[in-house]
């Protein structure tokens, strides 16, 4: 494994509500190599969403060292962090996270447009995603006219726009009904298919089972890894 | 981020919420509409005055009987300079000033015009045949007075345009006989109707020559001396030599003072210029108003997009490209609010002058640069805060707001 994609080394993270201290994260230590599937489960308040929110480089840990394809990413300054979502890293969120005003086309197009790409090649990359994603007939329609399945989609083809190493993706399902929400985790095995790493957070346990690992979260703590299970 | 695609978010964000945006606009251009209407209105007042001052005459030097003194009461002067009277010869004698092109003494008083059983109160100017030319008046029948010594004093007079009105109506007045005071004057001429002149009424006058007004209100004092220069140029020259001339006159004491009309016009000029800039002022505190408004309204708009500032983040966005959408969105704001108030200042103005034809309500090109500038200025400065604080948002928390 010292190929890791993602490696955490004692990574702490300590909220501070008024006087009490809480631990979302306690010394956790876990490694994902690429092209990995992963599912990370838990109870709410187990501590999993601030573990997604670390690896997305959108929080920083009060102590330990987060390497992402080698690099430390932890001391990166938050310009250098945004460089590193913005080219390796995918979001894909329960409540899609659409902006209302943009069509769907200008959604999926919105991180090239952050990152600067020319409007020539963003205008035939998101006709591909539109297209890869069954969009096409849908790419003038704003988010409110659009149905949930459909949104999520236009959310997972912005993730991948990018193409990224790693897609994160937070309750993908939780808003939608179960056949909307199967069809998502077929596009997301899909995408892992292809070699993305896809680390899912859920606290379905059907969605869960899906995954090739499972890492079980408690209190902020891992109490299970699948993978460590299976080398045992 | 590239620049037109940044200019493109601001612009889709700002009409992302039109009744915000259109009240924001609808501020800043309050602001500046009130720049350029206030300052149209000093300015116009300061034109206005400076127009009638130019049409009493040009290149006037105006020589009043007596000195005015600033330096406060000395007991000297109380006993020693008793300002001597300005006389006809006096004005003769400035005759010989190279600079003078003509003169026109001038003795004022009021008297009474009579004619068939009508009588009325009217001021009397006693002048000679330059004066029509000095102070730029025309005929509309007749002619003026004739050139003929000062001291003669022919029994003929000039009527104004309203006097004629009041006196004749529609009979001809040229060659009639009136009474003015005590003696009998033929009209020899009617004056062109020029409306309300400053500090006189040019259609209510009756001109006379200054020796029989001299006679008339039984004084050889005059009132004024109204002297014109060669040219724009020779104003100075003009004033010194009647200064000079005046002086060796009145034995080597400098008792009278000349004013220039460009020295009065001056002053005017200044006062109403002052008066233009505070109005400016009083204007830039709506500027101000509307900076903050703007400030306010970016705030709120920060407040309801955390969630899509959160999102921007989470795609890559850095600090900075959000500071700059949220700076270029403000931006266009106030740039949207200074065209319309710009658009709807001069629409006022030109209501005014619409209005008030003889006012020249026009709005100086500073007065606008400057409102369009600050407008511009405030709405950058103001944004900059909201900016900052969207850019300083946590993603973590921002997102979690559904």
């Amino acid at each position: 494994m010292s190929a890791a994609q993602i490696e955490l080394s004692g990574i702490e993270r300590v909220f501070r509500l008024g006087d009490s201290e809480v631990h979302a994260l306690r010394h956790l230590d876990v490694s994902i190599a690429p092209g990995e599937y992963v599912a990370v489960m838990g109870p709410s308040g187990s501590g999993k969403s601030t573990l997604l929110n670390l690896l997305g480089l959108l929080d920083r840990p009060n102590a330990g060292v987060y390497r992402l394809e080698g690099r430390d990413v932890t001391t990166l300054s938050p310009e250098e962090q945004a460089r590193v979502r913005s080219e390796r890293i995918g979001f894909v969120f329960q409540s899609f996270h659409l902006v209302p005003r943009l069509t769907a086309a200008e959604n999926i197009a919105l991180p090239m447009m952050l990152a600067g790409i020319p409007p020539r090649e963003r205008a035939d990359r998101v006709a591909c995603a539109l297209k890869d994603y069954g969009l096409e007939n849908r790419a003038g329609h704003r988010p409110d006219q659009l149905s949930g399945g459909q949104r999520q989609r236009v959310a997972i083809a912005r993730a991948t726009i990018m193409r990224p190493a790693v897609i994160l993706a937070d309750e993908p399902t939780g808003n939608l009904d179960r056949a909307t929400g199967e069809e998502v985790i077929r596009l997301l095995e899909q995408l892992n298919g292809s070699g993305v790493t896809v680390i899912i957070v859920t606290h379905d346990p059907v969605l869960g089972g899906h995954a090739r690992r499972q890492l079980l979260m408690e209190d902020g703590a891992l109490q299970h890894d699948s993978a460590r299970e299976g080398a045992a | 981020m590239r620049v037109p695609d940044l200019i493109r978010f601001a612009r889709d964000a700002a009409t992302g919420s039109p009744l915000r945006t259109s009240l924001l606009v609808l501020a800043v251009a309050i602001g500046v509409a009130a720049v350029v209407v206030l300052t149209a209105l000093g300015d116009g007042a300061r034109r206005y005055v400076v127009n009638e001052f130019s049409s009493i005459g040009s290149n006037l030097v105006i020589v009043l009987p007596g000195r005015s003194e600033t330096g406060g009461f000395n007991p000297a002067n109380a006993i020693t300079s008793t300002p001597r009277d300005l006389t006809v010869e006096d004005a003769r004698a400035l005759l010989r000033g190279t600079a003078i092109r003509r003169l026109a003494p001038l003795v004022i008083g009021t008297s009474e015009i009579s004619v068939g059983g009508k009588l009325r109160e009217v001021i009397v100017a006693g002048t000679t045949s330059q004066f029509i030319e000095v102070r730029r008046l025309s005929l509309a029948q007749g002619r003026f007075l004739s050139e003929e010594d000062w001291g003669r004093g022919s029994a003929e007079a000039v009527i104004g345009a309203k006097i004629r009105d009041e006196l004749f109506g529609s009979e001809p007045a040229l060659g009639k006989l009136v009474r003015i005071g005590d003696r009998r004057c033929r009209i020899v001429g009617v004056l062109a109707a020029s409306g309300q002149g400053l500090g006189m009424n040019n259609d209510e006058l009756v001109i006379v020559p200054v020796a029989l007004a001299q006679a008339m209100f039984n004084s050889n004092t005059l009132f004024r001396i109204l002297v014109e220069a060669r040219n724009r140029e020779a104003i100075p020259a003009a004033k010194a030599q009647a200064e000079e001339i005046l002086k060796l006159r009145h034995d080597g004491e400098l008792d009278v003072t000349v004013i220039t009309q460009d020295g009065v016009l001056a002053t005017f000029d200044r006062l109403l210029g002052v008066l233009t800039l505070g109005v400016a002022g009083i204007a830039a505190i709506s500027m101000a108003v509307a900076g903050i408004l703007v400030m306010n309204v970016m705030l709120v708009s920060v407040a309801q997009r955390t969630a899509e500032i959160g999102l921007l983040k989470a795609l890559g966005a850095t600090g900075r490209t959000i500071r700059m959408a949220f700076l270029a969105e403000a931006t266009m704001l106030s740039l949207a609010g200074a065209v319309v108030g710009y658009v709807l200042g001069q629409a006022g103005a030109a209501l005014i002058r619409h209005l008030y034809p003889t006012f020249p309500a026009y709005p100086p090109t500073w007065a606008v640069l400057a409102g369009l500038v600050t407008a511009l200025a405030s709405g950058i400065l103001f944004g900059v805060a909201p900016a900052r604080r969207a850019a300083a948002l946590d993603p973590v928390q921002a997102l979690s707001k559904r």
